[in-house]
């Protein structure tokens, strides 16, 4: 049976989706912009960066867009000063986990957290630096992992899993001591589920991963090829 | 016995303080030049990719980070065992040119020429270039427009005017386009005019400065600086040749890989910035400058007719080599004088319009050693990485850091002539400043530290009563 259709409200328009669908879907289908970071069209949405919270009515908590499906009656903010603060602050605390270094970065100019911080009005940083010493991965032949610069959106774990069904990537650990691993823990160079396909780096928003020898500001991605690359498999099925 | 300490030392770049220890009688006993921050480039590079080095490394410098680019790419060539197509080659070297043009016109006309046009008794509140502008606007002018056609180059080929991104291990990121080209070499006899007047009015102004050029650090020394086989000034590529105060050759055709055989490094008492000399002699007897002036005194010639009669007269003149660190002023307008000629003949070159411009390799060797002429004198970086191109060891020997010594020496000098008494007076101040301006030092990059500099004298007593103390921004 197909799903049925359901009337919502997104910042006071009236709109029709379907039932199965998620705020962030329903809201994009009719032409809304909501920000997102960990969410990348194509893959499983799991609401990790908490960026594209939006306010309901009923309810005092702030939902993610990405994962919170929408209901009959559904009335739903998608942008407000408070909304503003707390997405503004959620970037802050982002930068502020690792040691993001924009003018150094093979991203700088290409990244999707560094548009968004710019889109956001991220001028400056109020928290203090936590300035971890972390590794960078650079024992794959083709691309490098930098932990410095990994947000945890977790969009390589599941491109990996999901397109290219390997799997090779997982996240290790709790909180602030997560990290992103290969195979069991193993070097990237050394993790033999790898097929070296390269979608984790094309999905990766930040220059956490990618292909190695391009220097400062020359790692541009295609995260658009996965999504096709998901919708083209999903069409197949 | 009493100190004074200027802290800071203004109009350089980067943060120091002189301090200089007077006898009970107000005479000079001794000096010292600290160098205050430090930035910890060679050790929080470790792990990082080397590729990321040149991008990394430029950071260290607002004046020059072209300087630190070509030196790190070098050094990345090595490990990636290149040799970059030539058309890369030949806008290194464009792109050093121009940025020697624009790091020489900063240190001139912003940085020295209030102290030579205004007077080093002048007022400091007008002894800047904004006093300058007031005073002298032809010539304020003519700076201005000479660095900008300096840092229109880099813009064309490193991408930014401040710490571009094409210039890359391998070579060069992208080709020069041809209408950009074009538009350089409209601009380029106006640049050669303002050279040639500003070289013109400062040989004939020179007269006016008996006594600092000979009290101006005028020890003799070694001079350091990189020549080609036929003993060409060379400031992208050439090779380490070292000349003794009386003019004999010491050491000839050091090949930067080599480097480590003839400079040793030091540590100071009182200094972040390390203390490089000449190993054969030792420390401190292997002191030896570099920089425009040891460039001049190390080369046989330039290599470009303009540049050669100039220093055929300079030579004349102030004897070969000349030693006074007040003719850095004069031997940087000659090597702005060379650059331009050179930017000249590599923009004629059709070849520079060539679109193969870079190489790609991986890792092919574990150690990595880039030398070039930064505008301040020899820079050299040297990486070990591992095998997967993490950076294992960075060295970086930093042009100001090998005048370190020869700097103290000057200082030295220039207070014992100028300094006397108890009661500092504006002037002093501005002689000890200003002999360490004449060296241009950038001590951002020495010390691999941020920021103005600006100079501040304390004046101490034996018993360690602060008895004066001048700080000037």
């Amino acid at each position: 049976m197909p799903p049925k259709n359901v009337s919502i409200r997104i910042d006071g328009e009236l709109i029709s989706a379907r039932e199965d669908q998620t705020i962030l879907e329903a809201a994009t289908a009719s032409g809304k912009h909501i920000p997102t970071l960990c969410h990348l069209a194509g893959l499983t949405p799991v609401g990790a960066c908490r960026v594209c919270i939006v306010e309901a009515q009923g309810t005092d908590r702030l939902l993610p867009a990405c994962t919170t499906p929408v209901h009959e009656g559904m009335s739903v903010t998608t942008s407000s000063a408070k909304l503003a603060r707390y997405r503004r602050m959620t970037v802050e605390l982002l930068l502020v986990e690792r040691n993001h270094v924009c003018s150094v970065c093979v991203s700088n100019g290409h990244c999707e957290l560094q548009s968004l911080a710019t889109e956001l009005g991220v001028t400056n940083v109020r928290f203090a630096f936590n300035y971890p010493k972390l590794d960078v991965d650079v024992s794959h032949p083709r691309y490098v992992l930098d932990h410095n610069r990994c947000i945890l959106c977790s969009r390589c774990v599941r491109v990996c899993a999901e397109l290219e069904h390997a799997h090779v990537w997982e996240v290790r650990s709790r909180g602030i001591h997560s990290r992103i691993v290969s195979d069991l823990n193993a070097k990237w160079g050394e993790a033999q589920s790898c097929t070296n396909c390269g979608k984790c780096v094309q999905a990766c928003p930040t220059g956490a991963l990618a292909e190695k020898g391009r220097a400062v500001e020359e790692m541009t991605k295609s995260s658009e090829k996965i999504t096709s690359l998901a919708r083209w498999r999903g069409a197949e099925a | 016995m009493k100190r004074i300490t200027i802290d800071p030392v203004t109009r350089i770049e980067g943060h120091a303080k002189v301090t200089i220890q007077l006898d009970d009688n107000g005479r000079v006993a001794g000096t010292e030049f600290h160098v205050t921050q430090v930035r910890g480039f060679e050790k929080f590079t470790e792990g990082r990719p080397f590729y990321e080095m040149p991008g990394i490394t430029a950071r260290i410098c607002g004046i020059c980070p072209v300087s630190h680019l070509l030196a790190s790419s070098k050094a990345c060539d090595a490990i990636m065992a290149v040799r970059i197509p030539p058309t890369a080659r030949k806008l290194r070297e464009l792109v050093h040119a121009a940025q020697i043009v624009q790091s020489h016109a900063l240190s001139f006309f912003y940085l020295s020429a209030p102290d030579l046009l205004l007077g080093m008794d002048c007022d400091p509140a007008t002894r800047n270039i904004v006093g300058l502008i007031a005073a002298h606007p032809e010539m304020a002018r003519d700076g201005i427009e000479l660095r900008k056609f300096g840092l229109q180059i880099v813009e064309a080929v490193a991408g930014e005017r401040v710490h571009g991104f094409g210039i890359v291990p391998g070579g060069i990121s992208a080709p020069l386009q041809p209408q950009v080209r074009d538009h350089l070499l409209v601009d380029l006899p106006s640049a050669k005019a303002i050279a040639r007047r500003t070289l013109d009015f400062f040989k004939r102004a020179l007269d006016g400065y008996a006594e600092e050029i000979e009290f101006f650090g005028s020890a003799p020394m070694m001079s350091a600086g990189l020549v080609d086989r036929l003993g060409n000034l060379q400031l992208y590529d050439g090779m380490l040749r070292f000349r003794a105060a009386d003019g004999t050759i010491t050491a000839d055709g050091i090949e930067g890989d080599d480097y480590a055989t003839w400079i040793g490094e030091t540590t100071l008492r009182d200094s972040y910035m390390k203390a490089p000399y000449f190993k054969p002699r030792g420390f401190p007897g292997g002191v030896y400058r570099v920089g425009p002036l040891a460039r001049l005194n190390a080369i046989d010639q330039c290599g470009t007719p303009v540049a050669d009669a100039e220093l055929v007269e300079f030579r004349e003149r102030f004897g070969a080599p000349a030693h006074s660190a007040f003719l850095y002023h004069c031997a940087r307008l000659i090597e702005i004088v060379y650059a331009l000629e050179r930017i000249e003949v590599l923009l004629d070159d059709e070849q520079v319009l060539d679109k193969h411009v870079r190489a790609a390799a991986g890792v092919n060797a574990h150690e990595g050693i880039g030398m070039i002429e930064a505008p301040r004198g020899i820079l050299i970086h040297h990486y070990n990485v591992d095998d997967d191109g993490a950076i294992v060891k960075a060295n970086l020997i930093v042009a100001t850091g090998h005048n370190n010594l020869a700097i103290g020496r000057a200082i030295q000098q220039v207070s014992e002539r100028f300094v006397d008494g108890a009661k500092l007076t504006e002037g002093m101040i501005n002689r000890v400043s200003a002999v360490v301006r004449a060296y241009d030092p950038c001590l951002s990059c020495s010390t691999h530290a941020a920021g103005e500099i600006a100079m501040r004298v304390t004046l101490v007593g034996a018993d360690g009563e602060v008895l004066d103390d001048v700080s000037r921004f």
